[in-house]
């Protein structure tokens, strides 16, 4: 299989001379969902920004089936096929929730029978579809956000922790969900806390601190790993008693 | 010759109360980042205020106390710190140009007052008379000529401009003036570094308006006069230019730019008047606001450091 | 009393159509733009050169409808004008502030704008002359609504406030029906995400300025036509406009319009007190009470 999204020696940050991603590698099945786990402050939403043409890069490549996309407008990001689900602030407040996502179905051929798949897919938004999207709770707005980014039917997905902030319940439906995306096809790159929940239903799992790959490998063999165990998966910390 | 020597006593003079007051606008902006969008505000406050209490009394008229120079100057140079302190305490925490459509508001406020309130500031006539500090004296000295007088003068601002020229480059060299630039360059690193960025702001803003109320308080006393075109917006067009052209963030290059562009506004105007034909009299005016414009943008497009660009900024890279 | 509460709200619906675009481009540029207000001038000197073409060209066109008095001329100057003077401020932005965007900070745009500004104004006393001119040399009669209090109105002026209106509901419709719309107001409340949901933020730059120099000179036509024209339309139009933004709220469209209708009521009334030299200082008295009660304005969200 090859590569859908491809991550090569990749080096970004936010200030001139001054990188926050340091040559780091990745590669992303076609239908698969991998999974970024690492510390705060790993570079994890900036290396998802860095693909998505938000932040500039200074080094490395990003191939996108093979094509190359490094520094895209963020803009372009729905023309190539790919979208992104920022970490916050992801929704229009004031925008109604059918004009967000009419807005981002602006260049989508049969938009009208598009929407209408999108409130089959997501039921409460179309119950909601008049109401500014500011008066959805947050597991409803993370819907919104993911119907905004599935809407021009992506096939490379990147999500920067969907499910913060929510409830455990609802924070595992948005993580089956974006399992769900999978089987049609959509491939997808996920950041998460929720690292258990995360590496259950993911395939492939890349570990990410100082800007850095620390280890990567089959989301089942990272989570029977018993250092990562130790590290991330609620284990006694590091050097705790 | 001595015409022209007496004239260019006046161009300097005229260019030093100019010079302060662009050492004013450099603290505020050039240090600090605050857009001072109503200069001629802050220059005619003191220049009215200084009129009202050392000027001589007029029938009808309010103020005229003579009160001696120093004592009138240092009201003036206090009612534009209040209104800077006023306006700055109002919008110092907001977005940053609000300080410079607030300003911008002052100076058409002050200016309509100066146009519209007589009994106060003579209307659009102005106030006249005013004891010049030892002009009695010096001319007695100078044998009844006043050319010792204007040269006086001119060492009286060269002083003044000397001492403010000091002032401001000992304050920004030391840690508050670093502290200043910190908080142009990073808000939020100066604020972590425990800087209080909005105090530090009002301060400068306050110290750098209170200069160019002296300037306005010298001007008074240069021409015995002030009117509500002192206050007019074109003052703070000049202003800017000067700064701008000489270099923000570097007081020397305030001054020169303040020498430059005054040099360069009296020459244009002397060579409109004498070359242009009288069809086009009316238009000189325009014409030299143009230049004006002209420069303040050719400058921000081309050469946004000035002639003399900032120097500390390079140091504390290296 | 009545009497300057209509010319207020006359005055109101002109600064209204002013300062919609200024709060746009000061939200999304974040800029304070001294040199918008200039738009105005540029917009009613455009008209009045398109309506003296138009009418040599084809003098039919020069009837006046009466009791107004427009012509068919003046009519399509002011389309005429809208265009040119929207394509103008794209002009400005691409060979100025674009350029300043790119390298330098907000506050050094407001320092050019202040440059901008000087040098539009000028340049159209130069062209057009200091003196005042007049649109059509008709006289308007103003029918008496009332002796006492005496209140008249002209024509022209019913005619300007529902244009206006007319305006400002198109622009509505376009806000709250189309997805250009929708775009419009999503890069307002977050530039960022818009680009994420495929809004191309260049092409958003250049219509704000397209549609704030159409209303703008709309704004512009709308005042000369029951005023004079002078080239200090736009300088004693730039502080209204800022106050009508700043108390919307910097961003609010909505606040824009509220706001401009009231700056113009309150110059309105403040002439039944006030000497009428002290209105250009109106706005500012506006401003300061909005920065003492409500900083950020009635709907603005805008932090420092
Ligand atoms: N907008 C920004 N400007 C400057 N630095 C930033 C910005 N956003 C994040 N950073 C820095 O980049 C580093 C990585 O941040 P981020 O990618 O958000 O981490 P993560 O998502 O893994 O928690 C951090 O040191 C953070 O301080
Ligand atoms: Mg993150």
């Amino acid at each position: 299989m090859t590569a859908a999204l491809k991550i090569e020696a990749l080096e970004a940050g936010y200030v001139r001379d001054l990188p926050i991603l340091r040559r780091v590698d990745l590669g992303v099945e076609r239908a698969s969902l991998t999974v970024i786990i690492g510390p705060n402050g790993a570079g994890k939403s900036t290396l998802i920004k860095a693909v998505a043409g938000l932040v500039p890069v200074s080094g490395g490549r990003v191939l996108l089936d093979g094509k190359d996309i490094t520094g895209i407008r963020p803009d372009q990001m729905g023309a190539l096929g790919l979208s992104y689900v920022p970490q916050t602030d992801n929704i229009f407040r004031h925008l109604s929730i059918r004009e967000n996502l009419a807005l981002v179905l602006r260049r989508v051929p049969d938009r009208q029978a598009r929407l209408e798949e999108l409130f089959a897919l997501f039921p409460v938004l179309a119950q909601k579809q008049a109401d500014r999207a500011a008066s959805l709770s947050g597991g409803q707005r993370q819907m919104l956000a993911v119907a905004m980014a599935l809407a021009p039917r992506p096939r490379v997905m990147l999500m920067d922790e969907p499910s913060a902030g929510l409830s455990p319940k609802i924070a595992a439906e948005v993580l089956d969900l974006a399992r769900s995306l999978t089987r049609q096809g959509v491939t997808v790159l996920l950041v998460e806390q929720n690292v258990r929940k995360a590496l259950s239903v993911a395939d492939h799992c890349y570990i990410l601190a100082e800007g850095r790959n620390q280890m990567d490998g089959p989301a089942a063999a990272i989570l029977a790993d018993p250092v990562v165990g130790e590290i991330y998966l609620g284990g006694r910390r590091v050097g705790a008693a | 010759m001595i015409g022209v020597i007496s004239y260019l006593v006046f161009f300097a003079t005229m260019a030093g109360i100019l010079a302060i007051v662009v050492l004013g606008l450099n603290l505020q902006w050039g240090y600090t980042g605050l857009f001072n969008g109503g200069v001629a505000a802050f220059f005619g406050a003191g220049a009215y205020v200084t009129m009202l209490l050392g000027g001589r009394p007029e029938p009808g008229q309010f103020g005229g106390f003579l009160a001696p120079f120093p004592v009138a100057i240092v009201g003036g140079i206090l009612f534009a710190g209040l209104i800077a302190w006023f306006f700055g305490v109002l919008t110092l925490r907001l977005r940053h140009d609000y300080l410079a459509i607030a300003t911008f508001g002052v100076a058409i406020a002050l200016e309509s007052v100066a146009r519209n309130a007589e009994w106060l500031t003579g209307g659009a006539k102005g106030l006249r008379g005013f004891p010049r500090p030892l002009e009695a004296t010096i001319t007695a000295l100078g044998g009844g000529d006043n050319f010792l007088y204007g040269l006086f003068f001119l060492a009286l601002v060269l002083a003044v401009l000397a001492a403010v020229y000091v002032g401001l480059e000992r304050l920004t060299r030391s840690p508050y003036g670093r502290a200043l630039r910190a908080i142009r360059e990073d808000e939020a690193a100066a604020r972590s570094l425990g800087k209080n960025p909005v105090r530090l702001r009002l301060e400068s803003f306050v110290i750098g308006s209170m200069i160019m109320g002296a300037a306005g308080g010298l001007y008074v006393a240069f021409y015995a006069y002030v009117g509500p075109q002192d206050l007019a917006p074109i003052l703070t067009f000049q202003v800017w230019a000067m700064l701008i052209v000489g270099g923000a963030g570097n007081n020397r290059g305030a001054v020169l730019g303040a020498f430059l562009i005054w040099a360069a506004w009296t020459a244009s105007g002397f060579a409109l008047a004498a070359l242009a034909p009288q069809a086009m009299q009316l238009y000189t005016g325009p014409i030299q606001y143009i230049l004006i414009g002209s420069v303040i943008v050719g400058m921000l497009l081309w050469r946004p450091q000035g002639i003399l660009p900032e120097q500390i900024r390079q140091q504390g890279r290296n | 009393m009545i009497q300057n509460l209509l010319d207020g709200i006359l005055t109101g619906a002109v600064i209204s159509l002013g300062a919609i675009g200024l709060t746009m481009v000061m939200h999304m540029l974040r800029f304070a733009n001294f040199a918008y207000a200039e738009l105005l001038a540029i917009g009613a000197y455009a008209a009045l050169v398109f309506d003296r073409v138009l009418a040599a060209l084809a003098p039919a066109l020069a009837t006046a409808f009466k009791p107004l008095t427009v012509s068919a001329s003046l009519a399509l100057a002011t389309l005429l004008a809208m265009a040119i003077t929207g394509a103008s401020a794209v002009v400005v932005d691409w060979l100025v502030f674009r350029r300043i965007r790119a390298k330098a900070d907000a506050l050094s745009m407001v320092f050019a704008s202040f440059g901008v500004a000087l040098i539009i104004r000028n340049a159209i006393t130069l062209a057009f002359g200091h003196n005042a001119q007049l649109f059509s040399q008709d006289i308007a009669f103003a029918t008496v609504l009332s002796t006492d209090p005496l209140i008249l109105v002209k024509a022209d002026q019913v005619f300007v406030l529902v244009a206006a209106l007319a305006l400002m509901a198109a622009f509505h419709i376009v806000l709250t029906r189309t997805s250009f719309g929708f775009a419009l107001r999503a890069v307002a409340e977050n530039p960022t995400l818009a680009q994420v949901a495929g809004v191309r933020l260049s092409t958003m730059i250049v219509a704000v300025w397209l549609i704030g120099g159409g209303l703008s000179a709309a704004a512009g036509v709308f005042y000369t036509l029951t005023n004079h024209l002078s080239p200090a339309l736009g300088s004693n139009f730039l502080l209204p406009v800022f106050a009508a933004t700043i108390v919307g709220g910097i961003g609010s469209v909505y606040g824009a319009v509220l706001g401009g209708f009231l700056v113009g009521v309150a110059s309105g009334l403040s002439l039944a007190v006030l000497p009428s030299g002290y209105v250009p200082a109106m706005p500012f008295l506006i401003i300061l009470a909005v920065l003492l009660l409500r900083p950020h304005g009635l709907f603005g969200e805008d932090q420092a």
